[in-house]
């Protein structure tokens, strides 16, 4: 077809760092060595669809790229590739879909979560209008979560700037959700029942202050080895909670704006997250067109500015829930991406940042994650195959 | 003729990138097109049509030239031989 966009995709090899990049216009992975020194880009891939949710499934022996394209014309739907995009495979029948007695219609795909360890078949995807669907085949078939639908809160959920949607999922034994908005509920018996979650979390845009749902939750991260801890990004205000989100306090004090989107969790140290505060509440960039990631190591007592290779003048960005994320190597490399289409990078937790890729479309998530298989020694490595592949940075 | 739907690029690659196709019964409305449609490439339909049996708001169906929207939607009756256009909207940005 005249004009049609081929995407380019990129050559994995064991232990690569591979970024997930979903912006309105299609997806772009970006590989790199451990070293993280610099990174090839390929895509896009599904050009001109939305891209809201990636995940990358490397649980019992899998290698599999989820990605959640979205038609503005013939609705959204879950692909996967187990060849890291060179291919992907498309249901004819889209595999989630809302059942007849619901009355409602998939809009869109929010979140993809792969389960917790001990469910290594289990995924999860939080979707529009507001709703859990859950596989427990590894993905080829999905089911509502009927009792978080039927939950009789659901019918005074209201929706949010970006609709009401599902867009958090903490998998494990204590799963937990967040809508916007709705607030947190989190389930203790595998997602047979549900409890909002919202104690201490503050709204200026109900009547009552502090109410047991309807909080505008942005993002909600939680420590993996610590459970308990977690911590919450609101519409005003960043909170903590050390009983699992029984209740929150607020650990917004020192912070340019209490507001904002993004926010990631160091893979090891319950202590340490990311945010990237936005002014608000109509602006809803960066305060003072500083681009600053705020950083606490202490669980929110301080707060620290990072700006290294980040632009301190006239740098009106925005970043979005689901374009922060952090790598699992160490140092930990933080990412995140803007509405802008550039894309930043910091390989030392932080502490100094370069752009990676510029004048991609709007971002809208950002995701790591390693190419299973023990990472070659860099004298030994060859060079991947370069068919399509892009030099990033 | 009988009655033949032609697809959006789009929508072809679910249709063993077939753009024209002609539907083997006779369909009465536009709905019993669609369904007949979806027999054979249930892809098609879950494209077309939300999985509550909606026509999505910015696919345009066509019968001839007029849109079934200024015509009784997926009711309108549909002539012996006719051609339905299945069609993107112009929209987004």
């Amino acid at each position: 077809m005249k004009g049609k966009v081929e995407a380019a995709p990129i050559s994995v090899e064991p232990g690569d760092p591979i970024l997930l990049v979903g912006t309105t216009k299609g997806a772009f992975l970006l590989r790199s060595r451990p070293e993280r020194r610099a990174w090839d880009i390929g895509g896009p891939h599904f050009p001109g669809l939305s891209v809201y949710a990636m995940a990358f499934d490397d649980r019992a022996g899998r290698r599999r790229l989820w990605a959640a394209p979205k038609s503005e014309h013939f609705g959204a739907e879950l692909v996967c590739s187990d060849d890291f995009g060179a291919s992907w495979q498309r249901p004819e029948t889209p595999s989630i879909r809302f059942p007849a007695e619901t009355e409602a219609s998939l809009a869109n795909i929010w979140q993809i979560a792969p389960g917790g360890a001990a469910e290594p078949d289990v995924l999860h995807c939080g979707v529009e209008p507001a709703a859990l669907f859950t596989s427990r085949d590894a993905g080829r078939t999905w089911a509502l979560n009927e009792p978080l639908w039927n939950h009789p809160h659901r019918s005074k959920w209201t929706p949010g700037g970006g609709g009401l949607c599902l867009h958090t999922i903490l998998p494990g034994e204590r799963l937990a959700v967040a809508v916007s908005t709705g607030g947190v509920y989190r389930s203790d018996d595998g997602g047979s029942s549900w409890a909002p979650r919202n104690r201490g979390i503050s709204v200026y845009f109900l009547p009552e202050k502090e109410p047991e749902f309807g909080q505008c939750v942005h993002k909600v991260v939680r420590d993996r080895r610590k459970p308990q801890r977690m911590y919450l990004q609101h519409h005003f205000g960043v909170y903590r909670s050390d009983d699992g989100g029984d209740a929150w306090r607020n650990i917004g004090s020192g912070l340019p704006s209490d507001f904002g989107f993004a926010m990631a969790i160091h893979p090891r140290d319950p202590e340490t997250i990311w945010i990237l505060p936005l002014e608000a509440d109509e602006f809803r960039c960066t305060p003072q067109a500083r681009l600053r990631v705020y950083r606490t190591r202490d669980g929110g007592r301080s707060w620290e500015a990072m700006t290294r290779g980040l632009p301190q003048r006239l740098a009106y960005e925005t970043v979005l829930r689901d374009a922060m994320c952090v790598d699992e190597l160490d140092p930990v490399g933080v990412y995140f991406g803007t509405r802008s289409g550039k894309l930043y990078a910091s390989r030392d937790e932080g502490r100094s940042w370069r752009a990676i890729a510029e004048g991609l479309p709007p971002i809208t998530c950002v995701k790591a994650a390693r190419a299973p298989g023990r990472a070659r020694s860099r004298a030994s490595a060859r060079r991947p195959a370069s068919r399509g592949r892009r030099r990033a940075a | 003729m009988a009655v033949r739907v032609v697809l959006a690029s789009y929508l072809a690659a679910f249709a063993d990138e077939e753009r024209r196709i002609e539907l083997p019964a006779r369909p009465e409305t536009v709905r019993a097109a669609l369904e007949s449609l979806g027999r054979i490439y249930p892809g098609v339909r879950a494209r077309i049509l939300t999985e509550q049996g909606h026509l999505r708001p910015h696919v345009n169906v066509f019968v001839e030239d007029e849109s079934i929207r200024f015509l009784e939607g997926l009711s309108t009756p549909l002539p012996a031989e006719c051609e339905i256009s299945i069609l993107p909207a112009v929209s987004g940005g």
